[in-house]
């Protein structure tokens, strides 16, 4: 049994394993979050970097350890607790993942909506965080007649629009011109110092240099001390 | 609530021919449906009306004398099923005779003497007019001491009533298949809506959706097409109606044939069963989905 008292930790992870059939993603994976850090998860592809952070916002449940979010152990929780869960974390993924059939404003909305908040907070806060991502101009745009830079600012926006506790980021800037991956890393710095932590996994090498914050390694699934 | 009702109408806009695959079945289960229950109550009207005139006849005893007449007539009044009971004298029946052979009466004219015995017309309550309860009874009145013989339309009743039972089950089975048909074709359109926005749903969750956030829209929709299709199927009905009744008024102006819409009630009950329809396709197809999609 693990014990969730480090009350500095937003995250723990005690011998994380995962495992699809015989193929082992992940093995022995341990370590803690401290809030309001601002994290690295970095590796070759196929080292499972996205499979550790789909375990932590349990997009799938691990094969075997225990995880704690903010004091929930996610081995107990139970499937009507899971949105709940999830409310705590911004994801923002490499493929943006904006839903193509509804606008900008739409996009952002949704997290807010999915929480129940009234109308009149929704239209005043989606507002604000797309001016904050420099996006407001295209609030009624689609995702589609948005470039890929744009589009991660209208992802980050949602991200951010529920005001989590920690953002995840799956290759944020994985298929973004060096410009666009500047703004997306300011937003998230942006978002650190207001207090939130961040865990970014990637293999941007430069994107490292420029934040030099904590980082953790991962190849084939085992953790490099 | 509001949003849920917009995010509803939106989804049917964007998924503007699946849904209209999805309310044109429910219409047409619905318009054969209703058209059934319509010839069945249009057929239980005429039926009702002949077991009306159904009655068995009580011939008595000759050696019976008046004295005893009301002691019968208040045993058979006194046996289930019997509505009303009416003394015919022999007199009586050879005048109803005479009425009826008008044109023939020659026939009758060289008879010394009355042959026809004195009866009892025993009239039957609707609801014992099924051929079973009527051949009991005339058993029953039969076995009576007084009683020479009790007749009634044996064969002609018992035909009928099996030809308008067999009707009867053939309609419930057929409501049962087009039910289940409309159902699985709802639930089929409604998971091809779901798996269109399969990306969508799984980024709902993401952001903190609960199931319900998700699911009420499709349960919206459901409610939504089971009605429209509902008042379809039911306008084609009527229009149909209306052209069949205007023909049936021109040939039988003698109104035995008076032919008659759905009650409201019954209306009413086809309304709401096609609006489960389209909620229990939409409960089997996200019940489904969502077992596929844990977590």
């Amino acid at each position: 049994m693990i014990d969730g008292n480090d009350k500095n930790s937003i995250i723990r992870m005690f011998h994380v394993h995962k495992q699809y059939g015989a193929k082992k993603a992940l093995i022995d994976i341990n370590f803690d979050v401290s809030k309001n850090e601002f994290l690295f998860i970095t590796g070759p592809s196929g080292a499972g970097k996205s499979t550790l952070l789909k375990l932590l916002y349990f997009g799938e449940p691990v094969s075997e350890g225990q995880i704690l979010i903010d004091g929930m152990n996610l081995s107990r929780i139970s499937r009507n607790r899971t949105p709940f869960l999830r409310r705590k974390f911004g994801i923002i993924f490499q493929d943006y993942k904006l839903i193509p059939t509804k606008t900008v404003f739409d996009n952002v909305a949704l997290v807010l909506e999915a929480m129940g908040k009234k109308r009149q907070l929704i239209q005043k806060k989606v507002n604000s965080v797309l001016r904050m991502v420099g996006m407001e101009e295209r609030s009624k745009s689609f995702p589609q007649s948005l470039s890929g830079g744009e589009q991660q600012r209208v992802a980050v926006a949602r991200a951010v629009v529920g005001v989590p506790r920690i953002i995840l980021a799956d290759e944020p800037t994985g298929s973004l011109d060096s410009e666009s991956a500047n703004v997306i890393v300011d937003l998230l710095k942006g978002f650190h110092t207001r207090g939130g932590t961040v865990i970014v996994a990637t293999h941007d090498k430069e994107l490292l240099r420029k934040t030099g914050s904590r980082i953790i390694h991962l190849k084939e699934g085992r953790q490099i001390k | 609530m509001i949003l849920f009702y917009k995010k509803a109408i939106q989804d049917i806009r964007d998924n503007g021919f699946l849904n209209a695959v999805t309310i044109i079945t429910i219409s047409l289960s619905v318009l054969i449906v209703s058209a059934l229950a319509l010839f069945f109550v249009n057929a239980n009207d005429i039926m009702s009306s002949w077991k009306k005139g159904i009655s068995i006849m009580a011939y008595l005893k000759t050696d019976i004398g008046e004295t005893a007449l009301p002691e019968i007539k208040n045993k058979i009044q006194g046996m289930y099923g019997v509505a009303e009971v009416e003394f015919i004298s022999k007199e009586e029946a050879m005048k109803r005779l005479k009425e009826q052979m008008k044109g023939h009466s020659s026939l009758l004219a060289d008879l010394q003497e009355n042959p026809l015995p004195d009866a009892f017309e025993v009239r039957l309550l609707t609801s014992s007019a099924d051929s079973k309860k009527v051949e009991n009874l005339a058993v029953q009145i039969e076995a009576m001491p007084s009683v020479e013989k009790a007749e009634y339309g044996r064969r002609w009743l018992g035909r009928f009533t099996n030809v308008f039972d067999l009707f009867k089950f053939t309609g419930y089975a057929m409501v049962g298949i087009f039910f289940m048909a409309a159902v699985f074709i709802v639930a089929n359109t409604i998971r091809l809506v779901i798996y269109s926005r399969q990306d969508e749903i799984e980024i709902m969750r993401l952001v903190g959706a609960t199931d319900r956030f998700i699911k009420t829209p499709f349960y919206i929709e459901g409610l939504i097409q089971g009605a429209i299709g509902g008042i379809i199927g039911l306008a084609a009905l009527f229009v149909a109606f209306m052209l069949i009744a205007l023909n049936v008024e021109q040939v039988s102006s003698s109104g035995i044939f008076q032919i008659r819409f759905l009650s409201p009630g019954v209306l009413c009950g086809i309304m709401l069963c096609s609006i489960f329809v389209g909620w229990l396709g939409c409960y089997i197809s996200l019940k489904q989905f969502l077992k596929y999609k844990t977590g």
